[in-house]
C-alpha cells in the first residue's frame, strides 16, 4: 500500500561545543494511511527529535520526508503552513504546552482563526464547540483558563488543538506519559476512537511499551538515532530479535508468581554518547551477543520476515 | 469513558472574549486594596497636573520672585511654604508635577516599549540576532547611565524632549537585558512550539504568545523605571542640561533646596515626598495589575 508519509534516510545533527549530536541518524519510515507506527526507545534516543523532524519544526539535516508520495522540504514559509494543515503533533506535557494565558476556546481556536479554515468569529466558535464535543470537554469549560483543569482535560484540549485543522497525520509524542495511568487509558481510548472516525494516520513516540502494544499496527525501536527493529506489533512481541528489543520487552514488569527467580536479559552499561558516534553497531558495546564484527562495519535493516526488519548481524541470521 | 463525560450546565452564549477578559481583570485589580490606593494617588496627582492652571497662579506664584516673603514656613497663606526666592512651594509642586510625571511615564514608556522589542526579537530568534542585539546594548551599557544622558543632551541642546530622548537611550539597554531573559524562559515552552505547529507566523507567535507570557516581570521593571527616571531627570536638571529654571520640577527643587536642609527642612521633605509617593503610587498600582493580569492568581 502507499504510505502516507515516508522518510527517507532522514538525518537530524545537531551541532554541540564537543562535536556533532546524532540525535536521528538515517531513519527509513513509512505509515500507510490509518495506520499507527509506534515508535519506542529509552530517553534521548532521538524519538521525539523523529517527530518534530517529520513535521519540519526542526529542520533535517538531510534525508527527504514524503507526504503523500512529494517530498515536504521545498516548501517555503506559504508551503510549509498549508502543510500544516494536515500534519499536526500532540506533546508530551500537558502543563507547559498551553499557554497559560488564554482560555480553553482560544487554544483551540488559534490554529483555526492562523490557518483561515473558518472565517469569522461566529464560526469559529461553532468549530470549536464542536471539537470540545468531540474530544469530550464540557462546552461550559470555553471559558475556563487551563490551570483549572486536570491534566486529562488539559491534554483533551491539546488533541482538540491538533484536530482543528482537520489533520490527517498526528506526531503523537508520549502523549499519555505525564498523565495519571486511569487517565491514560481514557486518553488512549479517545485517540483510537478519533483515529477510527476520521482515518487518522499517527506516528506514536513513547517509551511505555504496554501502551505501544495497545496502540500500534507497527512498532519501530530507537536506539541511539537508528531504528534497530521494525516489526507488526504481534510479531515484535511474540518473536523479537534484535538484542536490544529483547532486553526491553524483558523488562516489562509481570505479575506472575512463576517467573520470580527467573533471570531477566538485562542490558549493561550506559548508553554511549550520541556526540560523534563511532562507526559500526551502535549497540555493540553493551551487546552480550556482539562479535568484534559488529563494532566495525554498519549493519543495516534487513528483511527477515514479511514486514520484520532487523538491524543485527546475529539476529538477521537467526530469523 | 463515558463514565467522565460532563453534565453541560449553564450554557450560557458566551460575550467576546476580549471584553470579558477585560472585566476580569478590572474586576481583580478592584479587590486589591493596595493597587486601589495606588490608583487613588496617582489619580490626585494626574488631576493636579492637568488643572494645575486652575490649582495654582503659574506666572505669579510658581516663578515669579518675592525677597520679601522667602523662606517662609507653611502656613494658611503658602500650604508649603516658600523657597528661597519667595515662590510657593505648593504651587511648583502643582505645576512640578506636570513635567516630573510627564518625564517619568514618557521615558518609561517609550524605553520599556523599545526594550520589549529588543529584547522579545533577540530572546526569541537567538543566534546572531541575539549576539548583534545584545552586544549594541553592552557597548550602551558601558557608559554610565547619567555621562551618557549628559552626552546626548550636550549634543542635541538642552530642553525637555532631548531630555526625554537622552534618558530613554540609557535606559534601554538594562532594561533590555531584564527583558530578554524573562523571553528566553517563555521561548522554551512547549506552547510556542505548539503555535508554530499550528501555523503561526513568528509576529503572531511573538505578540499572542511571547510578550503576554513576559509581561509580569516587565511591568514591575516598568514601576520601577518610572521613579528612577524622576531622579535622573532631576540629576540632569541639577546639573544644568535638564528642565531649565525657573521651570519647577520635583527633582530640581529637591536638588536646588539642599543648602536650606537644616533651616527649612520642608524643602526637602515636600518635593521628596511628592517624588516618593508618585512612584510608590505606581509601584502599587503596577504590582496590582502585574497580578490581575496573570490568570493563575485569579481571586
Amino acid at each position: 500500500m502507499e504510505p502516507l508519509i515516508e522518510t527517507r534516510n532522514l538525518k537530524k545533527y545537531f551541532k554541540t561545543p564537543s562535536g556533532e549530536l546524532h540525535a536521528v541518524d538515517g531513519m527509513d519510515l513509512r505509515i500507510a494511511e490509518g495506520q499507527t507506527l509506534g515508535v519506542v526507545g529509552e530517553s534521548g534516543c532521538g524519538k521525539s527529535t523523529l517527530g518534530r523532524t517529520i513535521l519540519r519544526l526542526l529542520e533535517p539535516s538531510s534525508g527527504d520526508i514524503l507526504f503523500e508520495g512529494r517530498s515536504i522540504l521545498g516548501h517555503g514559509k506559504r508551503g510549509l503552513r498549508a502543510m500544516r494543515k494536515s500534519m499536526q503533533i500532540i506533546f508530551q506535557d500537558p502543563y507547559s504546552s498551553i499557554d497559560p494565558r488564554m482560555t480553553v476556546g482560544e487554544i483551540i481556536a488559534e490554529p483555526l482563526v492562523v490557518s483561515g479554515l473558518a472565517p469569522g468569529r461566529g464560526q469559529v466558535a461553532e468549530v470549536v464547540r464542536g471539537l470540545m464535543e468531540k474530544v469530550e470537554l464540557s462546552r461550559r469549560l470555553e471559558g475556563a483558563y487551563p490551570h483549572e483543569l486536570d491534566g486529562g482535560r488539559r491534554q483533551r484540549i491539546g488533541i482538540a488543538r491538533a484536530l482543528s485543522v482537520g489533520p490527517r497525520f498526528i506526531v503523537c509524542d508520549e502523549p499519555v506519559s505525564a498523565l495519571d495511568v486511569s487517565v491514560q487509558a481514557q486518553i488512549l481510548n479517545l485517540m483510537m476512537d478519533l483515529q477510527d472516525e476520521l482515518n487518522l494516520t499517527y506516528l506514536f513516540i513513547t517509551h511505555n511499551l504496554s501502551v505501544v502494544k495497545h496502540i500500534s499496527d507497527e512498532i519501530a525501536v530507537m536506539y541511539l538515532g537508528r531504528c534497530v527493529e521494525v516489526a507488526p506489533s504481534a510479531e515484535l512481541f511474540a518473536r523479537p530479535l534484535h538484542p536490544y528489543t529483547r532486553a526491553l520487552l524483558g523488562a516489562i514488569p509481570s505479575i506472575d508468581l512463576g517467573s520470580r527467580g527467573k533471570k531477566r536479559e538485562i542490558i549493561r552499561g550506559e548508553v554511549t554518547s550520541p556526540i560523534d558516534p563511532k562507526p559500526g553497531c551502535r549497540f555493540a558495546p553493551r551487546c552480550a551477543d556482539g562479535s568484534a564484527a559488529c563494532a566495525e562495519g554498519e549493519c543495516g535493516l534487513v528483511e527477515v520476515s514479511p514486514g520484520h526488519s532487523v538491524a543485527c548481524r546475529s539476529a538477521a541470521q537467526l530469523g | 469513558m463515558a463514565a467522565i463525560a460532563i453534565a453541560p450546565a449553564g450554557e450560557a452564549v458566551p460575550e467576546s472574549a476580549r471584553r470579558r477578559k477585560g472585566r476580569d481583570i478590572w474586576r481583580r485589580i478592584r479587590k486589591n486594596k493596595s493597587a486601589m490606593v495606588g490608583l487613588a494617588v496617582i489619580c490626585v496627582f494626574v488631576l493636579a497636573a492637568l488643572f494645575a492652571d486652575q490649582i495654582a497662579d503659574y506666572d505669579m506664584k510658581a516663578i515669579s520672585q518675592n525677597v520679601a516673603s522667602r523662606l517662609k514656613a507653611p502656613s494658611a497663606a503658602h500650604w508649603f511654604g516658600t523657597d528661597a526666592y519667595g515662590r510657593d512651594v505648593f504651587a511648583r509642586i502643582v505645576f512640578g508635577a506636570r513635567t516630573s510625571l510627564w518625564i517619568g511615564l514618557v521615558t518609561t514608556l517609550v524605553s520599556v516599549a523599545i526594550a520589549t522589542g529588543f529584547g522579545a526579537v533577540a530572546g526569541y530568534y537567538g543566534k546572531a540576532v541575539d549576539g548583534v542585539i545584545m552586544r549594541v546594548m553592552d557597548t550602551i551599557m558601558a557608559i554610565p547611565p547619567v555621562l551618557l544622558a549628559l552626552a546626548i543632551v550636550a549634543a542635541l541642546g538642552p530642553g525637555m524632549t532631548n531630555m526625554v530622548i537622552a534618558m530613554t537611550v540609557s535606559n534601554v539597554p538594562g532594561l533590555t537585558r531584564v527583558i530578554r531573559s524573562v523571553i528566553l524562559s517563555v521561548v522554551g515552552q512547549d506552547y510556542i512550539e505548539a503555535s508554530r505547529a499550528g501555523g503561526s507566523t513568528d509576529t503572531r507567535i511573538l505578540l499572542k504568545h511571547v510578550v503576554p507570557n513576559a509581561m509580569g516581570p516587565i511591568i514591575v521593571q516598568a514601576t520601577m523605571s518610572v521613579s528612577s527616571m524622576i531622579i535622573n531627570a532631576a540629576a540632569l536638571s541639577f546639573l544644568g542640561m535638564g528642565i531649565q529654571p525657573p521651570r519647577p520640577e520635583w527633582g530640581a527643587m529637591l536638588a536646588e533646596s539642599n543648602e536650606y536642609m537644616i533651616s527649612s527642612p520642608y524643602l526637602v521633605i515636600i518635593p521628596g515626598l511628592a517624588i516618593l509617593l508618585a512612584a510608590l503610587s505606581i509601584n502599587l498600582f503596577g504590582d496590582g495589575l502585574r497580578d490581575a493580569l496573570d490568570p493563575k492568581l485569579k481571586d
